[in-house]
């Protein structure tokens, strides 16, 4: 079981931790830093682009910095977080994250539980299926993003003509709030389906089938053995996917940014689908204020750590109530 | 042999790694001692030229042109379509220590910028020899790219007199008059023009709109004003100035009366409207001359003319700056200087249609005699040059693209997701003090 959680974690790195378990060599100092030094390229580049950015941004976001010339920084203190907590552009940025992130995330990753549970059977062409459904994944978002918007343009669009064929017409898709966010939506959805359906199918595939066997003798239907086997075994890649999800959700950036074209970066002409991120830039190389962009950056850092911390808590207690 | 053989594979990690971090790293410690102020005057020099949209000079072949007469030198051009985007690629370009960029493109709404915020990271053209140059531009081109303290950032490209572009057959469908001077003699005022813009709508409904956009509309009126949305201390007025007011106004009864195309310039579907004929009339500088007969096509041919409207007005226009950290600073400077000399300015006008801020190549008769046969043969050169003549020296501020951009959503948020003007006018002034404030 262990083994199986490890596999399907494919970003996490290995701890310093993990070298230590197994040795059964002498605990001298010397034999000791070997593990460490084969560790440490990875921490050093992580040092260099991951943590001295993280630490340098809040100290950014401290100041007043004007992108124009990025080298005077005036020491602002928490002023740029008090703006950003009272501002309406933040809350209302919050606000559609949250709300693009569960109508991109819900649906996919039900949707991908029930493709990974068909192409779990022993079907003709199911390579072709696996591979057919992760090819959107492997489109650059900004390609992909800006078919979608021909896709939904109002007056030439082909989704507009096919609702024309029953009657629905020239929805405006980039102009209303909810018709954006489900288009927008509809993008991240369309791409990352694949990608989840394939974590679920490899996980599913480690069920024993010992498991279906004996709940098929106690007289369990195939909704039944799904309910009952395949989604409780399936708990910590669940768990995996959503944590990913919550903070792909969070970092949204790419899709709502080209899929406004010129007022991508505001989000529509009232920020309809702006996202944290496109607030980040917005704020950051379109209004030039880089100290407030910090600020921004560093608030969806601390909102993504809450999100996962909530949900591994959620997990956990879930995990405590069976016996 | 076992420690050694550890203790090697250590070290050649850890030098790995530290190598790896290292070879990411900017290239500021280098200095740029080895490299500036070298004269190089036979030397082959590549001059590395950014710009944003369509300045025309590769179409119209100018590059190599210069190549062919300066045969040391390449130039090496790239451009980004949208200039919101370009900004700040070259913004971050300036702080780099040896820069990748020769000449840049600077467009009339961030010249403000430049000049008061960014004129140290510009090299001063003047020093360079610009002087001279002085005269051959018009007056209120050249003084918008002089700081105070008299440094010349920019040579002037073009400028963007508005004339009204309309479709004649669409015209001649509604049982409008198509003929430019008939309509020059009906088009007094903006009332007027939109008059007549009922008068389309009573027949053509809802298949083509008489307007393209309610913020190209807002913006050609804007235009006739000298104060716009700083005033002459540096102030934004943009929510005091009743010419703003004004302009908002009528672009709002525009799209009250239904006479506006509900799509967002430079958009795809604004593009696409121009060979579908979703909407009759567009606010065109004369560097759209070359952007419509593109986007409308062959097909397009003979059914557009051209008209100057009841205001004077310009619109974008740009210069050629050269950042202080180019290596190549003469150079450079001798390649912008052929590119906003006269003949070449006359050469853009009659390939692209882009109207000359060189006064000798406007007042030139290959430019004012020329008669445009994708427009109805209409004598373009002399139109805008007539506009030209009529522009208001128009105050400029730092931040007027953004104040534009805001008061464009604004409207587009009345004409597409039903807000009420007042609405809209209370949030656009939310987003531009968002955007200008602390």
């Amino acid at each position: 079981m262990v083994a199986t959680q490890r596999d399907v974690r494919p970003t996490t790195p290995p701890g310093p931790g993990a070298a230590q378990h197994g040795r059964r060599g002498p605990r001298t100092v010397g034999s000791g830093l070997a593990p460490y030094t084969f560790v440490a390229p990875f921490f050093l580049v992580f040092g260099a682009f991951g943590l001295f950015p993280l630490i340098y941004t809040a100290w950014v976001s401290l100041h007043k910095v004007d992108f124009g010339n990025p080298e005077k920084m005036q020491w602002v203190g928490l002023k740029n977080y008090s703006t950003l907590l009272h501002s309406e552009f933040f809350w209302n940025a919050l606000k559609n994250t949250f709300t693009i992130g569960v109508i991109s995330t819900v649906p996919q990753l039900a949707v991908a539980l029930g493709l990974a549970h068909l192409l779990n059977y022993r079907l003709r062409g199911r390579t072709f299926f696996r591979i057919a459904m992760l090819m959107p994944y492997a489109t650059s978002v900004a390609a992909a993003t800006l078919v979608f918007v021909g896709l939904f343009g109002r007056d030439f669009g082909f989704v507009n003509w096919v609702l024309g064929l029953v009657g629905v017409h020239h929805i405006d898709w980039e102009a209303g709030r909810w018709t954006s966010q489900i288009a927008v939506s509809t993008i991240v959805t369309w791409r990352w389906t694949g990608y989840n359906a394939l974590i679920y199918l490899a996980a599913m595939q480690s069920i024993s089938a010992d498991l279906y066997e004996s709940a098929a003798i106690d007289g369990a239907s195939r909704w039944q053995q799904f309910r009952h086997v395949t989604v409780p075994s399936l708990r910590p890649t669940i768990l995996f996917t959503v944590i990913i999800s919550t903070i792909g959700a969070t970092q949204l950036f790419g899709e709502p940014l080209l899929f406004g074209g010129i007022s991508g970066h505001t989000g529509g002409a009232s920020r309809q689908y702006q996202t944290l991120g496109v607030l980040l830039y917005d704020e950051g190389w379109y209004n030039y204020k880089l100290g407030y962009a910090a600020a921004v950056a560093w608030t969806m850092f601390v909102i993504i750590v809450i999100a996962v911390l909530v949900n591994a808590a959620l997990a956990r207690g879930r995990r405590g109530s069976r016996t | 042999m076992r420690i050694r053989r550890r203790t090697a594979a250590l070290a050649a990690a850890l030098l790995t790694s530290v190598l790896a971090v290292a070879g990411c790293g900017s290239t500021k410690d280098n200095g740029t001692a080895a490299n500036a102020g070298k004269p190089n005057a036979n030397g082959p020099v590549t001059l590395n030229v950014r710009l944003f949209g369509t300045f025309g000079y590769k179409e119209a072949g100018l590059f190599d042109a210069y190549h062919k007469a300066h045969p040391n030198v390449t130039v090496n051009y790239s451009s980004i379509e949208q200039e919101q985007n370009y900004f700040p690629v070259l913004q971050q370009n300036l702080n780099a220590a040896k820069g990748q960029i020769d000449v840049a493109g600077i467009e009339v709404g961030r010249i403000a910028d430049v000049t008061q915020n960014l004129s140290a990271k510009f090299t001063d053209l003047k020093a360079l020899g610009a002087a001279s140059e002085e005269g051959n531009f018009y007056p209120w081109k050249w003084k918008a790219a002089t700081t105070r303290d008299g440094k010349v950032v920019g040579l002037g490209t073009d400028i963007g007199p508005i004339a009204i572009a309309y479709r004649t057959d669409l015209f001649k469908q509604a049982g409008l008059p198509a003929n430019r001077d008939e309509l020059a003699k009906r088009w007094t005022s903006w009332d007027a023009f939109l008059a007549m813009g009922e008068q389309y709508k009573a027949r053509m409904g809802t298949k083509s709109a008489f307007v393209d956009t309610a913020s190209g509309l807002y913006n050609t009126i804007l235009g006739g004003s000298v104060k716009q949305y700083y005033d002459e201390s540096g102030n934004p007025v943009y929510d005091s100035n009743p010419a703003v007011r004004q302009a908002w106004d009528t672009a709002v009864k525009a799209i009250r009366s239904g006479l506006t195309g509900k799509v967002k310039q430079f958009d795809d579907a604004w593009n696409k409207g121009f060979a579908s004929g979703s909407f009759a009339t567009v606010g065109a500088p004369s560097w759209m001359i070359g952007y419509i007969k593109g986007q409308a096509g062959d097909a397009g041919s003979g059914k557009w003319d051209i008209v100057p409207g009841p205001n004077a007005a310009n619109w974008g226009g740009s210069y050629l700056a050269i950042p202080k950290n180019s290596q190549h600073p003469n150079e450079a400077y001798e390649l912008v200087k052929w590119l906003t000399a006269a003949p070449q300015q006359v050469t853009l006008f009659k390939k692209g249609g882009n109207f000359p801020s060189n006064s000798v190549a406007a007042a030139d008769p290959a430019v004012s005699g020329y008669a445009e046969p994708y427009f109805n043969n209409a004598p373009t050169g002399k139109i805008f040059g007539e506009v030209a003549a009529k522009l208001p020296v128009a105050i400029v501020g730092p931040k007027d693209g953004t104040i534009k951009d805001m008061i464009s959503n604004g409207l587009l948020s009345i004409e597409t997701q039903g807000k009420s003007p007042d609405e809209a006018w209370q949030a656009t002034l939310k987003n531009i003090k968002n955007a200008i404030g602390s």
